[in-house]
């Protein structure tokens, strides 16, 4: 063990998507020794595939934009458990993040003025509710994560971070007194395993809709950071609130933006009738996305779902015309070309609501400091462990995330860890050394992959464990259902213990990275079926059959799960905005 | 339909002393998959078979690679677009080193693309709110930004082959030119400067294979010919 060789950095950034870049690019211009660790070369992270854009209260569509008017969408959208201080940080420093993008190179798309162009987008509206349908996602035509996430990563080459590109983080590492002071990393092309020290380590992963069978995400989504977090034995915040998007193109799952909407587009049955208008009087195709997820369902459930089984809408753009299309949602026409074999200009595109995004995660303050609890419910930092972006739960979606909120999320939570650890050095972090146990312990699961001698195939565990919770944690859930899926998956948690990693060679083992992530897709998979089980209400995008309420008397709180114990807890959400009033919990309609 | 006969280039520099073709034979059912999804029915049957893969909807360009001698990425080509007589042969990228089956060392593709200092510049301060930018300014960008680097075009082109230390080759070039075209770059006579040797762009000899193995249709050839204009046009 000891001769593992080590590297040292003030900052590790695990994961090189919008969050992870932008964290990097902070810390790259104040001089502290930074790396960004990332499985795959940065571009091809999975923030390249937002395409509707970044929402943000810029005041270009409509000078009088309020960013407090954002906030409420956020809070409303998330259905009261999104932290009031945070949505509150987010939406007001967004402005200046959003600019700085710009100032960057982004390119986005223009108004006639010279100012960005925005798009309205669902669950978006002027004056708190009252002003009608707002147009504040800021767009890079239909490619702005593309956009955005090529621009950070031009500008963390400007300003020479250092990137170890294709490494795989398998694990943290922990000191004596439990704060995390580094990672096992391995390096992908050689199969080198490294021990890297860090004084903050920032999990920047991403999400994990690898879980289910049938998602919008990269084959990348593993939930990595979940996964080391909570070997580490740090709690899961609000795991059972996963987002079905509602356009996924049937069969595919590839993503449609909901700007398809934004720009006039509407959901119609097998009748051709726009049943939107039905579940949502005044949003009708821009309410929330649980929402709209949850009638496209119903819709099907009850008969007047499109195509021979009946088990699909569509999604109708023609009426749009071949110029907006073509100007506004150039990469929706290429993707409905290519995965539903139909022109949108003529045809209307099959779809689905598909798994698309992760509101838990690892629970953080606004400065991105990861933060667990105690017996009597106190909050307390976790020394060295940082989270942003999807892995992260700061908690600004709540229950349901409003679309082009999470790239926002991800420049100003990324940028907020960035500032708050430059910080944190210039005053001096010390923390013990990791001894040669501690390391050892995170290095057992690569150890386990590597002497395994027989066992079932990773593949098939893969596709039982998504099969799983596709059928038993969807968009609505009941108890049975779940009971059965959470004993399944205990079950497969010691199948996939046993399962065996045939190839053991070091050149580019991409079967052995794909071990390593199964490991964490049953830790997601596990802290997902737990926290649904046992939230017993609906709110937000956590639908049940048997408990069809919101139950803010039981229930107005975050849900957190615990990895030694599997128990689930309460904690407070926060509704102490430092600058306005409190949202108070209302019936949430559109 | 029997099934697809797929040959694939293999090589491990742990056991092999050189690369080879392996054959597979590949259940498709009959459906028209796409190369990505035939390349995961193969790692189901061998597990050390070695490729970069993502997004699988065509926007990360980690699944660049040769079919059936052209360039593209496997996850948006339909085995229909590029299957003759049942057959399909996968090789890596061509013309860069190979690590690993079909995974090839990208790093000279970087350097090129790195070299063009692909970030905007721009000398004035910054204003509170975004630059203003007319949207016509901003259409000059479309066919330039949507570059997701996967090299399909440079790995193509007989002069990146050559010369790839000193031509910059199609996908840095039409990089360098979506920033002499924004209207916010006022970096535009260093970076032509930059290009002036005979190699970085002059070895551009119009063969045109970039732009026909592009996979989001963009075309470097013309991108590299505005370039040339400006180039001549500030030599005069």
């Amino acid at each position: 063990m000891s001769n593992l060789r080590s590297l040292t950095f003030d900052a590790i950034i695990i994961g090189g998507g919008g969050s992870g870049l932008r964290a990097a690019l902070e810390l790259a211009k104040s001089g502290k020794k930074t790396a960004v660790l990332s499985k795959v070369f940065p571009t091809r992270s999975h923030t390249v595939s937002a395409q509707g854009g970044i929402t943000c209260a810029i005041a270009s569509d409509d000078p009088n934009d309020d960013w407090r008017w954002h906030m409420y969408d956020t809070v409303k959208g998330g259905d009261y458990i999104a932290d009031q201080d945070a949505a509150e940080y987010m939406c007001s420093e967004g402005p200046k993040a959003v600019f700085e993008l710009e100032h960057m190179g982004l390119p986005f798309s223009r108004l006639d003025n010279g100012r960005i162009y925005q798009r309205p987008f669902g669950g978006q509206s002027k004056n708190f509710g009252e002003g009608g349908q707002a147009a504040r996602t800021c767009a890079a035509a239909d490619r702005t994560g593309h956009a955005l996430l090529h621009t950070l990563y031009q500008n963390n080459l400007k300003n020479n971070t250092v990137f170890l590109n294709e490494w795989y983080a398998v694990d943290l590492v922990k000191n004596a007194s439990g704060d995390v002071v580094g990672c096992i990393a391995m390096c992908i092309e050689t199969g080198e395993v490294v021990h890297v020290k860090s004084k903050a380590t920032v999990l920047a992963t991403g999400g994990a809709g690898r879980i289910y069978a049938s998602t919008t995400n990269a084959l990348i989504n593993t939930g990595d950071g979940i996964g080391m977090a909570l070997r580490a034995g740090f709690p899961m915040q609000d795991m059972e609130m996963w987002q079905f998007h509602p356009t996924g193109i049937y069969g595919a799952g590839t993503l449609v933006t909901e700007g398809c909407r934004g720009e006039g587009g509407y959901l119609i049955n097998k009748d051709g009738e726009r049943f939107m208008e039905r579940y949502a009087p005044n949003a009708k195709d821009l309410a929330g996305r649980d929402v709209v997820a949850r009638s496209m369902v119903m819709e099907i459930l009850e008969g007047r779902g499109c195509g021979e089984k009946g088990d699909h809408v569509f999604l109708k753009l023609d009426h749009l015309g071949e110029e907006v299309l073509g100007k506004r949602l150039p990469g929706i026409v290429e993707l409905s070309k290519t995965f539903a074999h139909i022109d949108p200009a003529k045809d209307p595109i099959p779809v689905v609501p598909t798994c698309h995004y992760m509101m838990g995660g690892i629970p953080t303050n606004i400065h991105g400091q990861a933060i667990t609890m105690d017996e009597n419910g106190n909050d307390h930092i976790v020394n060295g462990l940082f989270a942003c972006g999807e892995a992260a739960c700061v908690s600004v979606h709540g229950a349901n995330r409003l679309g082009g909120n999470s790239l926002l999320d991800l420049v100003v939570f990324g940028r907020a860890a960035g500032m708050f650890i430059e910080g944190a050095l210039n005053e001096g972090i010390e923390y013990l050394d990791a001894s040669e146990s501690d390391i050892e312990s995170a290095m057992k699961r690569i150890t386990r992959w590597n002497e395994s001698e027989g066992g079932e195939s990773i593949p098939e565990l893969k596709a039982e464990l998504q099969e799983i919770m596709q059928t038993s944690f969807g968009v609505f859930r009941e108890e049975k259902n779940m009971l059965e899926g959470v004993d399944k998956l205990a079950l497969l948690r010691e199948r996939i213990a046993n399962a065996y990693l045939p190839d053991k060679s070091n050149a580019f083992n991409t079967a052995r990275v794909e071990a390593l992530e199964l490991d964490n897709l049953m830790e997601v998979a596990e802290a997902t079926a737990i926290a649904a089980l046992e939230r017993k209400e609906s709110r937000g995008a956590h639908s049940r059959y048997d408990y069809p309420d919101r139950d803010d008397v039981n229930w107005l709180k975050h849900s957190l799960f615990f990895p030694a114990t599997k128990e689930l807890k309460k904690r407070d959400v926060n509704f102490k905005p430092k600058t306005m009033d409190t949202f108070e919990p209302k019936v949430r309609t559109y | 339909m029997s099934n697809l006969q797929v040959s694939v280039y293999r090589y491990n520099p742990e056991t092999d002393s050189a690369p080879y073709m392996q054959e597979f034979q590949v259940d498709t059912k009959g459906r028209d998959v796409m190369v990505l999804d035939v390349l995961h029915m193969m790692k189901e049957q061998d597990s050390g078979l070695a490729f970069r893969r993502s997004c699988r909807e065509g926007v990360c360009g980690s699944d660049g690679m040769n079919m059936n001698g052209k360039n593209g990425l496997a996850c948006i080509t339909p085995l229909s677009d590029v299957v003759k007589n049942n057959k399909l042969t996968l090789r890596p990228l061509p013309g860069l080193p190979v690590i690993r089956d079909m995974v090839v060392d990208m790093g000279l593709f970087y350097k090129q693309y790195e070299r063009i200092q692909p970030y905007l510049q721009n000398d004035t301060p910054a204003p509170a709110i975004e630059r203003l930018q007319s949207p016509e300014e901003r259409d000059k960008l479309d066919g330039l930004y949507e570059c997701i680097l996967c090299a399909c075009c440079s790995t193509s082109c007989p002069s990146f082959w050559w010369n790839p230390e000193k031509f910059v080759g199609p996908a840095g070039l039409l990089q360098s030119y979506r920033f002499l075209a924004d209207s916010r770059d006022t970096a535009t006579s260093e970076r032509l400067s930059n290009l002036e040797d005979p190699f970085s762009v002059f070895r551009c000899r119009g063969i045109m294979n970039c732009v026909a193995v592009c996979p989001k249709g963009l075309n470097p050839t013309r991108a590299i010919g505005k370039i040339r204009e400006m180039l001549l046009a500030d030599a005069t």
